[in-house]
């Protein structure tokens, strides 16, 4: 026999103001099985908790129903109530009077009525709640970081430091991400390459990281704590254990047209190159769309001047299987493409170029050597237009609908770097607002204004039209003077919107992770869980979560990793143990809840069975893997002989809770 | 059909809410003290794909004048899949009961957000607009009509 | 057609490729055929029939036959099929147990349609294939075989075998021009009220003798919700009428997208109610919503309902179209 104890928390006024709480306690307290019924001011309290103690001791309750706030804000706090009197911890419902009752409601009079037939809900539900224990499974203690940016390398390096193994998978041939080709960083202005290299260098050496760079994640499976994924080492038909990364080949290799994707086709590589001089591994890679040797068999260049005879022309991708207990999604950003932006002459003129092109163009390992010069005659610009917010906080379909964040510094940094290193050089930097929260960030735009000169003018750009004389008109509202702009400029730089990596999605497809609709991971709480996917075991670093810049990147990445060590410090994790069961006895075999369920927790295994007839029948049965299940319940309704329950939310559970609102 | 004039007709409506997204949403609406009327009982379940129509089916038989379901937005499921899942399967049961005859403002699918507490308001005064114009559900508390 | 299917079945029974051969007898009257499990020669001799009264769908009997020792010989109408190939991708029916002879099928002579034309007193039928002899306790009748075929025949949506091991007699096609959407888009054009009526009216007759479940070869559960005491719906005290009220609309909802339309159900029920529009009323919708799609036309493909695309319709599809199309 049920013996229910109710309890209805006024929550100072913010219950008791609306819903008479008296009048809760003693309507419930007429409920079959119901054997105590009472209120208190505070339930969350240590004295409202004492209270719920003592009852279910004094009492022997056998569950408990809570009349307070939501569920989702102190259902583990009553939980943990109920497991330190002894009770399982699962024989506790809530019924959620506040944010559902008390704040929505105005009359007295309705919100009581509500408040009761709420409580008389849990209560049904609640006597056909069972026991339920958590099951624990075991933590393999390795990470896998999924990208090697400086989030990525933040992220391994702080997990590596704790004791724990950390695998870095970097789709390109170098770690390093986009902060490698960034110049300088603000606000302070140290050389990005400077902070960012020893980074990699520090990864490389680090005995707990492990890089496979070149590589991508092709499948993942399993569970929190339990992962396996399966890794592709792609081709570099150069063998990275003999390579000392001399460069020889590099220089050597006729096929000196190949645009270089680490100065954004501003120049040329080779088809055998490293990316950059302080890259990480620094070993060679052969693009296999432009070697000759590759395509047509014919050349064998680098092969002849390697002197340590790493070139191996036939090398195959490589596929590795590890397993890991926490997976991490570092997988960055880029510019967004132009090609929508049509107005500001992008694909039209070599001189309309994007703020990362302009990063390379002032910086010394850049195609120009550091010298500010058109990419269209090697001049020197006299009149540069910087225009902010193009592709973001656009609505209108083509661009992004948020702010990419990061673009309201990284133009007064190049602002003001153009000021003060060619003064005699006039810039404009148009903008819709200028966004500079951040420690030191707004200081370092008023410097720009004030001690850079440089000209800030509120308004769009409307078009840029390349001349016949090289010169880029472009044409502008001043929105605070009110009037059209006609300026002729030597160099237009448009501050691109930033976007997820293309490859995010397929990421978040194998990790069943969820995204937003502009493609960035969705994380398990907008506030309180900023770092953790919903995905258990799934965590986020750097801007695969969202825009951020160099610091925001780094604090998150740390975050991470704190996140990540605490779940690999753990031997073992206990299990939701709201998770789908199937009885085997009414179970068809059919398949159709494997078909629906997302994260491949169901199998089936032939079962003998004992038939009435004493006969032996051999059939086939789903098992559900509780560590695996996630508990949605998508099987529970495809399910057509009702074989298949949810722990928590049976069938039985929710058909009580709609015969006792309708009752 | 059956319109009631009496004033004083009070729908039920029972609402059905995914626990990530529109329990959520609907957390915040009393968060934000957003008003709805105190017909709409919500039952929490962990997943829009956890209703089975099963339990829509017997709120109506119960005496709910109207069911509602909320989920998270499609592409934004806690679970990735289960709004896809329970989309069909609510299209498909809500335009049975269209067959049949069941006055199909009855039934609704709203996708709600943790975020759209306002959302969740105002599609609550809405249905329940709607649901009191219709007035009380005779049709589905007893389709095979042995009563009358 | 009945000699030449004995005939193969006693070969296959003689060489020992089965041990049974699964068909139909003659029942109570002449064109009342009832489906049967023959073990010998000679019960195939004395009892077997193959003719135009064998409606019944044996699909659903190879759920337990399959399972049972040794190999098990069936014959299959080609609608029969698609519910075959339907319940061996539900792994209900082991494939490897069963050895299939698709039979070719005319449309099969239903005695329901013969008695709602006023025909009363039938004590025996027999058909020539062309025409059907009617005699009855008032004299005999003869009715063109066309005009007597049964709900699911009348409306048949394939003559096309998916599922066989050997053909006796011609495969034919599946019918795109079926005619068999045409009632249930007759009520989706009448207006709510009238559609209610027209339900209540069926619905009403109902005796819950569960003969519909029963044929259904889609309905082959372990055990149905509606017996199980978890599955709370299931409530036999007479308190509760959930289960009596909704048994329908829940049966064709679990159905949906494994029924074959084989309209068994309709042909079964006791109290003539059309129960298969139900079904074909799910699978036209599923056309129309989520593309062609025809259960038990194949073992691999995802049934609609499990299965989904992010562009499907939203629910509110059902509010925004004009009447129930």
């Amino acid at each position: 026999m049920h013996r229910i104890g109710v309890f209805v928390c006024h929550c100072g006024t913010n219950i008791a103001g609306t819903v008479d709480v008296k009048a809760v306690a003693e309507a419930l307290g007429k409920e079959p099985g119901v054997v105590s019924s009472v209120e208190y001011q505070y339930m969350c309290s240590e004295a409202g908790q004492t209270l719920i103690k003592d009852a279910i001791k004094n009492l022997k309750l056998t569950g408990v129903v809570i009349c307070s706030c939501s569920p989702r804000m102190h259902e583990t706090t009553f939980r943990r109530t109920a497991a330190a009197a002894g009770i399982n911890p699962y024989m506790v419902e809530i019924a959620n009077i506040r944010e559902q009752c008390s704040w929505i409601h105005k009359d007295k009079a309705t919100a009581t009525e509500k408040a009761i037939i709420l409580g008389r809900t849990a209560i049904a539900k609640v006597t056909l709640n069972t026991p339920l224990t958590s099951m624990e499974s075991p933590v393999t203690k390795r990470a896998l970081v999924i990208g090697g940016g400086i989030a990525g390398i933040q992220t391994a390096l702080d997990i590596a430091e704790a004791g724990f193994e950390v695998d870095i998978v970097e789709k390109n041939s170098t770690i390093g991400g986009k902060m490698t080709q960034i110049d300088k960083t603000f606000p302070t202005l140290d050389c990005a390459a400077c902070i960012l290299t020893p980074k990699m260098v520090d990864c490389a050496q680090n005995e707990k990281i492990n890089i496979y760079s070149y590589s991508e994640v092709e499948s993942v499976s399993g569970f929190v704590g339990n992962f396996t994924a399966k890794i592709k080492k792609k081709a570099r038909y150069v063998d990275a254990a003999k390579c000392t990364g001399c460069g020889v080949c590099t220089e050597k290799c006729p096929m000196k047209n190949v645009p270089n994707e680490f100065n954004l086709g501003m120049n040329n590589r080779r088809a055998i190159y490293i990316p950059f001089a302080q890259a990480v591994p620094k070993v060679a890679t052969i693009d296999a769309d432009y070697c000759n040797m590759l395509k047509k068999g014919k050349c064998g260049v680098c092969a002849k001047v390697c002197t340590a005879g790493a070139i191996d022309y036939k090398q195959q991708d490589e596929y590795v299987e590890r397993e890991y207990g926490a997976i991490v999604a570092a997988t960055g950003y880029n510019p967004i493409s132009l090609e929508n932006y049509d107005e500001f002459a992008y694909s039209q003129s070599k001189d309309v170029i994007t703020s990362l092109e302009f990063e390379r163009l002032t910086n010394a390992a850049g195609p120009t050597s550091g010298q500010l010069l058109r990419p269209s005659d090697g001049q020197h610009p006299h009149t540069i237009v910087f225009v902010q917010c193009v592709g973001s906080r656009d609505t209108s379909g083509c661009g992004k609908p948020y702010c990419s964040k990061i673009c309201c510094m990284y133009t007064a940094k190049h602002a003001m770097l153009t000021r003060d290193k060619y003064p005699d050089t006039d810039v404009y930097v148009f903008y819709i607002d200028v966004r500079t929260p951040g420690k030191n960030f707004d200081e370092f735009y008023r410097r720009a204004v004030e001690e850079y000169g440089v000209h800030y003018i509120k308004g769009m750009v409307g078009k840029v039209s390349p001349r016949a004389d090289g010169k880029l008109m472009v044409q502008a509202s001043d929105l605070i003077a009110n009037e059209q702009l006609h300026i002729e400029a030597d160099l237009v730089v448009l501050a691109a919107a930033i976007e997820p990596d293309k490859s995010a999605r397929s990421v978040a497809t194998m990790l069943t992770a969820s995204m937003d609709t502009n493609d960035f991971f969705t994380e398990a709480h907008p506030k309180l869980r900023p770092v953790e996917s919903p995905t258990a075991g799934v965590f986020l670093s750097g801007v695969c979560q969202g825009p951020k810049d160099i610091p925001e990147t780094v604090a998150q990445a740390s975050a991470c990793a704190a996140k990540v060590i605490g779940l690999l410090a753990k031997d073992k994790l206990t299990c939701n143990p709201c998770v789908a069961h199937s009885n085997e006895n009414l179970c068809n075999g059919c398949s159709a809840c494997e078909k629906v369920c997302p994260y491949g927790a169901i199998t089936y295994s032939d079962k003998e069975f004992r038939m009435p007839d004493r006969t032996v029948a051999i059939r086939r049965v789903a098992l559900v893997n509780p560590a695996v299940c996630q508990g949605c319940g998508a099987c529970t309704v495809a399910c057509p002989s009702g074989a298949m329950d949810l722990f928590g939310f049976s069938n039985k559970q929710i058909m009580a809770e709609v015969d006792a609102i309708c009752k | 059909m059956q319109v009631n004039e009496n004033k004083e007709f009070r729908p039920l409506i029972v609402a059905f809410c995914c626990n990530w997204c529109s329990y959520a949403g609907a957390d915040l609406a009393g968060t934000n003290r957003m008003n709805y009327p105190a017909d709409v009982k919500i039952i929490r379940v962990p997943c829009s794909c956890r209703v089975n129509p099963m339990f829509i089916l017997r709120a109506f038989q119960r005496g709910a004048d109207g069911v509602i379901m909320c989920g998270c937005h499609p592409g934004d499921c806690h679970y990735t899949s289960g709004n896809y899942f329970a989309r069909r399967r609510m299209t498909l049961l809500f335009s049975m009961l269209d067959f049949l005859g069941i006055e199909k403002e009855r039934t609704r699918v709203e996708w709600v957000s943790a975020a759209e507490g306002a959302k969740f308001a105002a599609t609550m005064n809405e249905f329940v607009e709607t649901v009191t114009k219709l007035g009380e559900n005779k049709r589905l508390e007893d389709l095979r009509c042995k009563k009358q | 057609m009945q000699e030449a299917v004995i005939n193969r079945a006693k070969e296959l029974l003689a060489d020992g490729t089965v041990n049974r051969v699964a068909g139909w007898k003659t029942g109570e009257f002449s064109f009342d055929t009832t489906p049967a499990v023959f073990t010998s020669a000679e019960e195939l001799d004395a009892d077997f029939v193959y003719n135009d009264f064998c409606a019944p769908n044996l699909s659903k009997y190879l759920v337990k036959e399959s399972r049972k020792e040794g190999k098990l010989l069936v014959f299959l109408k080609p609608c029969d099929t698609y519910s075959f190939n339907q319940l061996v991708k539900e792994h209900r029916i082991l494939r490897e147990n069963v050895y299939v002879i698709g039979v070719e099928c005319t449309g099969k002579v239903d005695a329901e349609t013969v008695k709602l034309k006023g025909i009363k007193g039938i004590t025996s039928m027999e058909s020539d294939g062309e025409n059907v002899t009617i005699h009855t306790l008032y004299g005999n009748k003869v009715l063109p075989k066309s005009e007597t075929l049964g709900t699911k025949c009348a409306t048949c949506k394939s003559k096309k075998h998916v599922a066989y091991d050997e053909l006796i007699g011609n495969d034919g096609e599946v019918d795109e021009e079926s005619k068999r959407f045409e009632v249930v888009e007759k009520l989706e054009a009448m207006t709510p009220d009238e559609r209610y009526e027209f339900w209540r009216g069926e619905l009403s007759r109902c005796i819950r003798c569960n003969a519909c479940r029963n044929v259904c070869p889609a309905c082959t559960c372990e055990s149905c919700v509606f017996d199980n005491p978890d599955s709370g719906i299931a409530q036999k005290a007479a308190a509760d009428s959930f289960e009596e009220n909704m048994f329908h609309i829940i049966r064709a909802f679990h159905v949906t997208g494994r029924c074959t339309d084989c309209g068994e159900c309709t042909r079964v029920c006791p109290q003539n109610i059309p129960l298969h529009l139900l079904n074909r009323k799910y699978i036209k919708d599923i056309n129309k919503f989520y593309g062609d799609f025809q259960a038990g036309a194949d073992t691999i493909s995802k049934a609609p309902l499990n299965d989904y695309t992010f562009g499907d319709c939203e629910p509110s599809i059902v509010y925004s179209r004009g009447g129930n199309e």
